[in-house]
């Protein structure tokens, strides 16, 4: 049984690497490479596997909801993805990049019995980017 | 191919193992427990694994699929309290997971009946909260 759970958070980011000049940046980016940066109201789904256990649940709701709003949505929530974040100081904090930084700030702290399965981050409505983590 | 039927009901429920104390069920179940339930617009997605028939072109009666649905789950369990009204959830505390479970059993005898597999049984309680079962555990 898989269990999912939305959150949001809203953060600004700009997209820019220093492997390429900048009217590579500009072509390659597009308006996401805009010098001042621009934000987006993302929406993060974390999906939980594992048997349901004797009191009827894949994961205690609680646990998991903690563990997202301390380890991801605090320190993404309402940040300047660039600025805010060490690990995105050299790294492009692409909604990809930033869906491997939630998975690897999710495990570094799993204590829960289930596995983390998926990790989906929407950057508008239109877009999505989604990890799955393979099984063992 | 994959086919999805979505349906929709209305129900209360509570979350609560009456051998606990409040705080055990608190720390388990968090708002949930409240004995005195409260309500949810569950949405139900149900999808269905077939070959299209070569005359029909569809892979299931979509009508037949819905009558299947309401019978086996929404005349049951739309707008009722489901500790109080709908077996098994008398003694089966109906967490979204078990609700999924005892959906999947009811369904998929009638599913199997038509030659036609149940691919996955998917239950939101709420728009951000859902269970996907397969089947297995």
């Amino acid at each position: 049984m898989t269990l999912t759970s939305r959150y949001r958070f809203s953060a600004s980011h700009r997209l820019d690497t220093p492997a390429l000049t900048p009217d590579e940046n500009r072509q390659l980016y597009g308006k996401c490479n805009n010098p001042h940066g621009h934000g987006h109201d993302y929406v993060l789904e974390i999906s939980v596997d594992g048997p349901v256990d004797r009191d009827g649940q894949v994961v205690n709701r609680e646990v998991l909801d903690a563990l997202v709003r301390q380890r991801v949505l605090a320190r993404l929530d309402h940040k300047n993805l660039n600025a805010d974040l060490p690990e995105f100081a050299a790294t492009v904090p692409t909604t990809e990049n930033l869906a491997t930084l939630v998975r690897g700030a999710l495990e570094e702290h799993w204590t829960l019995p289930a596995r983390l399965a998926r990790v989906r981050i929407s950057e508008t409505g239109r877009n999505s980017f989604e990890l799955e983590v393979p099984n063992g | 191919m994959l086919l999805t039927r979505k349906a929709e009901f209305s129900a209360s429920h509570v979350c609560l193992n009456p051998a606990w104390t409040a705080e055990q069920n608190q720390a388990v179940y968090g708002n949930n427990a409240n004995p005195n339930g409260h309500g949810h617009n569950y949405v139900l997605e149900v999808t269905l694994a077939g070959d299209p028939d070569p005359v029909t072109g569809m892979v299931f009666d979509l009508r037949e699929l819905k009558e299947i649905l309401n019978r086996e789950v929404v005349d049951r369990m739309d707008h009722r309290f489901l500790n109080k009204e709908v077996p098994p959830f008398d003694r089966v505390i109906p967490t979204t997971e078990n609700l999924a479970t005892e959906i999947w059993k009811r369904i998929e005898p009638e599913i199997r009946r038509e030659g036609l597999r149940l691919h996955n049984v998917r239950l939101y309680e709420t728009a951000d909260l859902f269970v996907d079962y397969g089947g297995r555990q």
